[in-house]
């Protein structure tokens, strides 16, 4: 038997939670005694699938097929349930990101298993009865779930272990799948990136802003600092509920969840629903020129004072660190 | 065109998480409930679509005659019916079984939830419902419409945006952007008392995961102000004691 890991790609390129998905699925591999299958889907060169066995995966399964050239979440749910099952895999393993979330449910169903979306931690395994956590009440709380079924899928939230380089020879299939009509049923008109910027859901750090920036026109200093620090932009809800950025940069219990490792809040005062989505951030600092602002409350590090004094010189002084 | 929107009756924002019975349950004590925001934003989507006649809503929740206040805010909203499956919504994968045989038996154009329910988190009810009747779905939804009889929608993608078009019937998550939520006027909540509100039975379902316990994430120590003419000092402490960069 196998632990099978599905490794999503952007253009050809795995992402690091890609690379974590890898190495959880070695860690419990290990714990079963079994060997890892990666499985990707779609044009990716072979140098970055041999990547997939730095991470450890025994095998890389690649599947590109004509009739898809994008992602279509019941297209690809078939694809991987047929690979699990021709390999005949008990686990699988995923990113729960935009598209792993539209994915593991249907897989699921595909395989009668049950599904631990969002998971955050490695299981302990007692025969068929697996007991893993999950972070629940928009991360208010933290959830052990007991997850009872022989196969099971698991949605792994991203920076919640580490990658873990455990080379081995790599070993790349191709496997052939034919796909039904009803399964393409989507077309994809157009797809929008942007390119140049770190994308929020898989950035380690972020730095984001809130209403005490004043206006769109601020901005300038804030994505300075992301860009030194190689950090994605997010903002408060009220920030994107102006306009002032795109909804898309908007986090907490009503906007995306983050959790990097280092989250710096300008210029926002620290709601209950926007710590919701922040709060598991592994280490939080705090920018603002009220020193009862509630964030500082839960952050590591503060600075009280002025965003439009104090941002520019966090920036220039951590680019004189990176020299 | 039948427009079907799920509804999940969950805490205030606001709300102190805490939990009881040795932490194997959710503290409902002294807790508002409400609908879910993001439910929120199918309703209003579902009511324009079928505005000016153009259609009919059905709000559904799977939930104990508790939510009935929660329901009856959604018909306030200005939805025209509403089901309730009368269960406790054991987990997402009970919650969608009893979606998709209601589904069955009573056919939508349109198929609308939220991107996440609020309280657990899960996002998967969309997509176990679309799964269980093999019909297509977006599971996070930031626009949407309709013409005729295709959906085009823009999802959210990792660092950047995807238009697609499909087909009706589809099973779709709303988030924000796809409509302004409602709030209800007076007119509405005397409406909402005189329209139907159907009580129908559950289907079994094999439970396969139960959440044994909560605990509540470690707090942080106090935080470590630094003086605002020291950045140098964070920069230091971020490299050496956080290890963060
Ligand atoms: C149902 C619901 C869901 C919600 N969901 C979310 C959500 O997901 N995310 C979210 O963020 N909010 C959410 N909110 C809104 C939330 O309650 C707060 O209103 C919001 O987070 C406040 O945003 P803010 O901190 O940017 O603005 P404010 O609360 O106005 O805070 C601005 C801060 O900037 C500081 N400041 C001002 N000038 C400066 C300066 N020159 N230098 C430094 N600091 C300065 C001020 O001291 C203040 O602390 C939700 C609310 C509701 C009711
Ligand atoms: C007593 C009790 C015990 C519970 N124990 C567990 C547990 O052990 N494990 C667990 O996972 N959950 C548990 N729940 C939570 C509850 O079952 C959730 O509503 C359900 O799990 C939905 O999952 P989710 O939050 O992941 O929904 P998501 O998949 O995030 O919801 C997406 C969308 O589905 C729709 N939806 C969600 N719930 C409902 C609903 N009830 N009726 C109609 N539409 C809905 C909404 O449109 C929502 O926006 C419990 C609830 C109660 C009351």
């Amino acid at each position: 038997m196998s632990v099978l890991v599905y490794i999503e790609n952007i253009e050809g390129t795995f992402k690091k939670s890609g690379f974590e998905a890898v190495s959880y699925a070695k860690t419990i591999a290990g714990l079963l005694g079994e060997e890892v299958n990666a499985l990707s889907i779609g044009a990716v060169p072979p140098a970055e699938l041999e990547k997939l066995a730095q991470y450890g995966a025994d095998k890389v399964i690649k599947i590109e097929n004509d009739q898809l050239k994008q992602f279509i979440n019941q297209a690809y749910a078939q694809l991987i349930a047929n690979v699990a099952k021709s390999t005949g895999a008990k686990t699988i393993i995923l990113s729960n990101t935009f598209n792993g979330k539209g994915l593991a449910p249907r897989i699921a169903v595909k395989l009668d298993a049950v599904l631990c979306d969002g998971a955050i931690n490695i299981p302990a395994i007692a025969g068929d009865v697996w007991t893993i956590k999950k972070s629940v009440f928009s991360s208010k709380a933290i959830a052990t779930e007991e997850l009872k079924a022989a196969v099971k899928v698991i949605a792994l939230t991203p920076n919640s272990v580490e990658t873990k380089e455990a080379p081995v020879p790599a070993q790349i299939e191709t496997f052939q799948s034919e796909l039904l009509s009803n399964d393409l049923a989507t077309t994809i008109q157009e797809i929008v990136r942007a390119t140049d910027k770190v994308s929020l859901p898989d950035a380690t750090i972020v730095v984001s802003a809130g209403r005490g920036m004043k206006g769109p026109e601020n901005w300038r200093i804030i994505e300075e600092l992301a860009d030194v620090l190689g950090a994605a932009t997010a903002c408060s809800k009220p920030v994107s509920d102006a306009g002032w950025r795109p909804h898309a940069e908007h986090v907490g219990q009503t906007g995306l969840a983050v959790s990097p490792n280092l989250y710096i809040a300008i210029g926002i005062s620290g709601a209950i629903q926007h710590l919701a989505g922040v709060s598991s951030s592994k280490t939080i600092v705090v920018i603002n020129k009220d020193p009862d602002a509630p964030f500082f409350k839960v952050a590591d590090y503060g600075i009280v004072g002025d965003a439009f004094e104090i941002v520019p010189k966090l920036t220039e002084a951590i680019k004189a660190f990176k020299n | 065109m039948k427009i079907l929107v799920c509804i999940s009756n969950v805490p205030d924002t606001t709300s102190k998480i805490t939990f009881t019975n040795n932490n194997a349950s959710f503290n409902e004590n002294g807790i508002q409930f409400i609908i879910n925001p993001y439910d929120e934003i199918a309703l209003a989507k579902a009511i324009g679509l079928a505005a000016n006649g153009n259609g009919k809503v059905t709000v559904l929740n799977v939930g104990e005659v508790s939510t009935e206040p929660t329901i009856r805010k959604a018909l306030a909203c200005g939805a025209d019916e509403a089901v309730r499956i009368d269960a406790a919504p054991r987990d997402a994968w009970f919650v969608a079984n009893q979606i998709a045989d209601y589904v069955r038996t009573n056919p939508y154009d349109l198929i609308l939830t939220g991107r996440e329910s609020i309280d657990y988190n899960g996002a998967q009810v969309q997509s176990y419902v679309a799964e269980l009747l093999s019909l297509p779905s977006v599971a996070i939804a930031k626009k949407l419409d309709i013409t005729d009889n295709e959906a085009t929608i823009e999802r959210e993608i990792e660092g950047g945006k995807e238009v697609l078009t499909v087909n009706l019937p589809v099973v779709v998550g709303t988030a924000e952007g796809v409509a302004e939520p409602k709030i209800p006027n007076v007119r509405g909540i005397m409406d909402a008392r005189k329209k139907p509100l159907n009580v129908i039975p559950p289907i079994e379902v094999t439970q396969l995961s139960k959440i044994t316990s909560f605990e509540s994430p470690v707090p942080r120590g106090t935080v470590n102000l630094i003086d605002k003419e020291q950045v140098n000092q964070l920069v230091e402490l971020l490299h050496s004691e956080a290890k963060v960069i």
